[in-house]
């Protein structure tokens, strides 16, 4: 198309201009991953600006916080991510141990990290599926439940439930591993790296995969820095950072893992990003399961949690990004505020900044690649 | 605990009077800046202090103080691999300047404070609610709006039921 | 007139055949166009590891008559805005288009309901109307978006038309006529399939008969349920049944169309070999491999219709493998020994049709999708090019192979050693690179 038609030089006009459309991606869509609004400006098919409307998920979990004692709000954080239950339920029984000033035992603290990566092996795994069938491959997705069926089991037979698991308690674990944890995690991931291998044969050299996902929405380091992106989004830009290594937690200091880092920060990378991590993710496990050191699952706390009064933040690395959690406690049964920060709302907010100058088909491409979860925008 | 490091320091020969309290908090520094002057601050944490990352920007309510909300700002510096903890005290109705400028992710972080707890940003290009309908009247994390409470009118209006509970 | 006279007089009548020829093909194809539906689906099932339709019928095999009457007795839904007319004859024009298209079509050297001496020529020309029920579908019924998916699926298949069109006329070089029997006459005389002659110009022709027929990887403009909505949205029940039927019938003519020109239509591999006659068994043995198959899982069904459904298979099977073999064991010269080109023929073409619709689910269940520009891209930009060149690299093959006496390896593998060249060159340096940001920058950067 000849530079002239080009109305992109003044995308801050907020009058219409003759020829600019709006067209709405409503918030009942296969490829939004939810309930997810997105108003896109178009000139012809390309989009010029776009905007989310959020908040048909918004269930006021941050109210209910504050009504509820902080065993009893520790559920209401796996229905926030609820593809990847365990990771929240990990960071806000890890915020509320540091208020407390209590730590886990080490035994609990493994087997967290065991089923935290298991957890970021299935959320990956849910991503590659639905975003392969985005953009129109219709097999990996099939392949890839395949593999996360196995994890929900094993997740089903250590705390009775595959989705929203409330696996961890606030000073440790409630339930001991059980008798073949080991053995499943290892017969697992035994197999795992040759169906990473399967995977990457049908899309990472694919014509057609490379064809709709290099130089689609691309963010630079220094803008996903400014916008805040955290997570594979960022990783995949340039900034090799992970809060397992900048900020270790559970029991990450004590095993070997590569951080895996891209250049671009188009579509591409992040999926070749997230490949390696579910790679790095099985190598953890591995190491994890050889020495699971022996001891009580469940730290010092009583049956009453009053922290004393004061607040934290702290940050776990979820497979979405950086989950923080903001505690402040004013000394009762009940926290005083819980702010939890979201990475997928977080990433959202790059949208518009990565769709711009796309065609509309590649729309759904690029939210799919930032891997947002609605519960966890919305909460 | 009060907090006398470098960084504190560096932060009051700079800005004097604007930086109230400082101290820390399980291992987390805090600092307890003047309204006023948050926008200065916050360039000075980006630009020279390097807190390059906005991590989150939320508020607590504290009604029975004179200056209800607590508007906190959480910072992360990568090069330093540290983070600090921004807090300022406003009043009911009195508005502050948006960061937006400073760290763009801050849009989306102020338009949520505002539809949760009616903090007013001044500056904000587009201060409209995020999670909760535009039309919606009420803010509903503040402490005396309760649990149960609902704007009535928007959800007989929008909803045509009685009531959402 | 007595009745022996009468049948003689019907007998003796030369539309007699074409005519049973067409009831065969109307009352049949819908039938068969419907089990290709759940051959897909279970092909589909079986390369996502899963099992695909089980219920209704044994293995689900009563699946495509559920859904036939279910689509009958859907309630007919017409937009009220919409141009009735066009919106009731749309899907008619697509699925006439595909049928007429089978008449020139030989199933076998006997089953063809017309030998023209243009015979490719009326095919193509007859499946190309087929776009105009798509675009009368579109603009019918009266939605933007029906109508841009209905012009970007009408563009697509004319763009690929082009290089079809060469590519087959690569094949038409070698053959010489453009009667659908004369072409696989000339493979029989030569004795070898085009395919071997202008392999590029088959796989030329295979990815634009996969954008002919909006397949995946090129199914843009109906997949793309996410924004433009594509003309079929606005159909319901049995109109969109026609749709469909029309697309799996184009997928026929398609694959007939490559069969016979490239595969060797209903000529057995080595036809003209006899050291490869024993490949005469292959299709009554094949046939009864399969009812011995069935036979052998019948006792392992869980239900007792299961059971009987299984044997009843067996049972088919052998019957058409006891009809097959019937010419290969009755003594020559007779009658039945004269039917074995027929009916073997007719197995062979079968085969080979169904292989090539089963590459084209195989390709659909395996690449992601194209967007539509890098689809018309492709189109225009590699495929047309490589067909030019493929047609100059067959007639180069034939001057020096007629002409100047070259053997036909050394004259035919030069031509695809050309085609070869041009088609490195377009894939790297003559390739554009995708819709990328940068160009964007630059453009709007250039603009302000």
């Amino acid at each position: 198309m000849p530079p002239s038609d080009i109305r992109g030089s003044n995308v801050e006009t907020t009058v219409l201009g003759a020829d600019e459309i709006i067209l709405n991606m409503g918030p009942q869509h296969p490829s939004t991953h939810g309930v997810l609004r997105v108003k896109l400006f178009l000139d012809g098919e390309k989009v010029v600006k776009s905007e989310c409307v959020i908040g048909y998920l918004h269930r006021g979990v941050e109210k209910i916080a504050e009504h509820r004692s902080y065993q009893q709000f520790a559920p209401y954080v796996d229905r926030m991510d609820y593809v990847a239950a365990v990771s929240n339920g990990l960071g806000y029984c890890e915020a509320v141990e540091k208020l407390m000033g209590v730590e886990a035992p080490p035994r609990a603290r493994v087997i967290r990290t065991i089923l935290t990566e298991m957890q970021r092996i299935a959320s990956h795994l849910f991503w590659l599926g639905t975003h392969a069938l985005d953009i129109g491959a219709l097999t990996p997705l099939f392949y890839c439940l395949r593999e996360r069926e196995e994890i929900l089991k094993i997740f089903e037979k250590y705390c009775g439930a595959r989705l929203t698991t409330h696996a961890f308690r606030i000073g440790g674990l409630q339930y001991e591993a059980y008798d073949e944890l080991e053995k499943d995690v290892e017969r697992f991931c035994q197999g795992f790296d040759k169906r990473v291998d399967e995977y990457e044969a049908l899309l990472t050299q694919n014509r057609i995969w490379v064809g709709r996902t290099k130089g689609i929405g691309i963010i630079s380091a220094a803008d996903a820095i400014a916008m805040g992106v955290t997570g594979p989004v960022l990783r995949a830009s340039g900034v090799e950072w992970d809060l397992r290594k900048a900020a270790p937690y559970a029991a990450y200091d004590q095993y070997k893992f590569k951080i895996p880092t891209e250049k671009t920060g188009d579509t591409y990378d992040r999926y070749l990003v997230r490949m390696e991590e579910m790679r790095q993710s099985r190598l953890i496990c591995l190491q994890a399961i050889e020495n699971i050191p022996a001891g009580p699952i469940l730290g010092k706390v009583g049956k009453v949690l009053k922290p004393p009064p004061g607040e934290v933040y702290h940050a776990i690395e979820a497979p979405k990004g950086e989950l923080g959690y903001y505690i402040v406690s004013d000394g009762t049964t009940q926290p005083y505020r819980v702010r939890i920060r979201p990475p997928s709302l977080i990433n959202l907010e790059a949208l518009d900044q990565m769709i711009r100058g796309h065609l509309v088909a590649d729309v759904v491409a690029i939210i799919g690649t930032l891997d947002i979860v609605l519960g966890e925008v919305d909460r | 605990m009060p907090l006398n490091n470098e960084l504190v320091q560096r932060y009051k020969a700079r800005f004097g009077e604007a930086i109230r309290e400082a101290w820390i908090d399980r291992k987390q520094a805090i600092l307890v800046v003047a309204p006023e002057q948050l926008l200065e601050i916050a360039q000075f944490s980006r630009d020279d202090e390097k807190f390059d990352m906005l991590s989150d920007l939320t508020a607590v309510d504290w009604p029975k103080r004179e200056k209800r909300f607590d508007l906190v700002l959480i910072l992360y510096s990568f090069a330093k691999n540290e983070r600090l903890r921004l807090k300022a005290l406003l009043g009911e109705g009195e508005p502050v300047t948006t960061v937006e400028g400073v760290w763009p992710t801050a849009n989306w972080l102020e338009r949520e404070c505002y539809d949760m707890f009616g903090i007013v940003f001044a500056g904000h290009s587009n201060l409209k609610r995020l999670l909760l309908p535009e039309e919606w009247q009420g803010f509903p994390l503040r402490k005396d709006y309760d649990i149960l409470q609902q704007d009535e009118a928007w959800v007989r209006e929008n909803l045509g039921i009685e009531s959402g509970q | 007139m007595n009745l022996s006279a009468i049948v003689a007089a019907v007998l003796a009548w030369p539309y007699l055949w074409p005519l049973v020829f067409v009831l065969v093909i109307v009352l049949v194809l819908p039938l068969v166009a419907g089990y290709i539906v759940l051959v897909e689906r279970k092909v589909m099932a079986d390369m996502q590891v899963r099992l695909g339709p089980m219920r209704v019928g044994p293995h689900g095999l009563l699946q495509p008559i559920a859904d036939a009457v279910k689509l009958l007795l859907k309630e007919d839904i017409i937009p009220e805005s919409a141009d009735k007319a066009i919106f009731w004859g749309a899907p008619l024009v697509s699925v006439t288009a595909a049928m007429l298209a089978l008449a020139a079509i030989p199933i076998g050297p006997f089953f063809q309901i017309a030998d023209l001496n243009i015979g490719l020529l009326y095919v193509l020309g007859i499946s190309a109307l087929g776009i105009f029920g798509i675009v009368f579908g579109g603009w019918a019924s009266n939605s933007h978006y029906s109508l841009l998916g209905a012009l970007r699926s009408a563009a697509q298949l004319l763009s690929y038309e082009t290089s079809a069109g060469l590519a087959i006329v690569s094949a038409l070089l070698l053959a010489g006529t453009l009667s659908m029997r004369g072409i696989v006459q000339v493979q029989d005389d030569e004795g070898v399939w085009l395919i071997f002659a202008a392999p590029i110009g088959f796989f030329i022709y295979l990815v634009a008969s996969i954008a002919e027929t909006n397949r995946a990887p090129f199914d843009m403009p109906e997949a793309e349920s996410e924004l433009v909505a594509g003309y079929m949205t606005e159909y319901s029940g049995f109109r969109w049944a026609l749709y469909f039927l029309a697309e799996y019938t184009n997928m026929i003519v398609v694959s007939a169309i490559a069969t016979t020109l490239f595969l060797g239509g209903w000529l057995r591999p080595f036809a003209g070999t006899s050291l490869f006659n024993f490949l005469d068994f292959f299709p009554p043995l094949s046939l009864l491999g399969v009812a011995v198959y069935c036979l052998y899982r019948a006792p392992k069904q869980p239900v007792a219709v299961q059971k009987m459904f299984m044997v009843g298979v067996s049972g088919l099977c052998a019957v058409v493998a006891l009809i097959l073999a019937a010419p290969l064991l009755a003594p020559s010269g007779s009658f039945l020994a004269g039917a074995k080109d027929g009916l073997h023929g007719g197995f062979w073409f079968l085969l080979k049709v169904s292989t090539y619709i089963y590459v084209f689910m195989w390709l659909r269940f395996t690449f992601p999708r194209y967007r539509f520009d890098q689809l018309m891209r492709l189109g225009w930009q590699f495929l047309v090019p490589l067909s030019i060149a493929n047609v100059m690299g067959v007639a180069g093959a034939l001057v020096l192979h007629r002409q100047f006496g070259w053997g036909r390896v050394p004259s035919f593998g030069l031509s695809v050693i050309f085609t070869l060249a041009v088609a490195a060159y377009l894939l790297t340096v003559g390739e554009n690179p995708p819709h990328t940001r940068e160009g964007k920058e630059e453009e709007i950067a250039g603009n302000a």
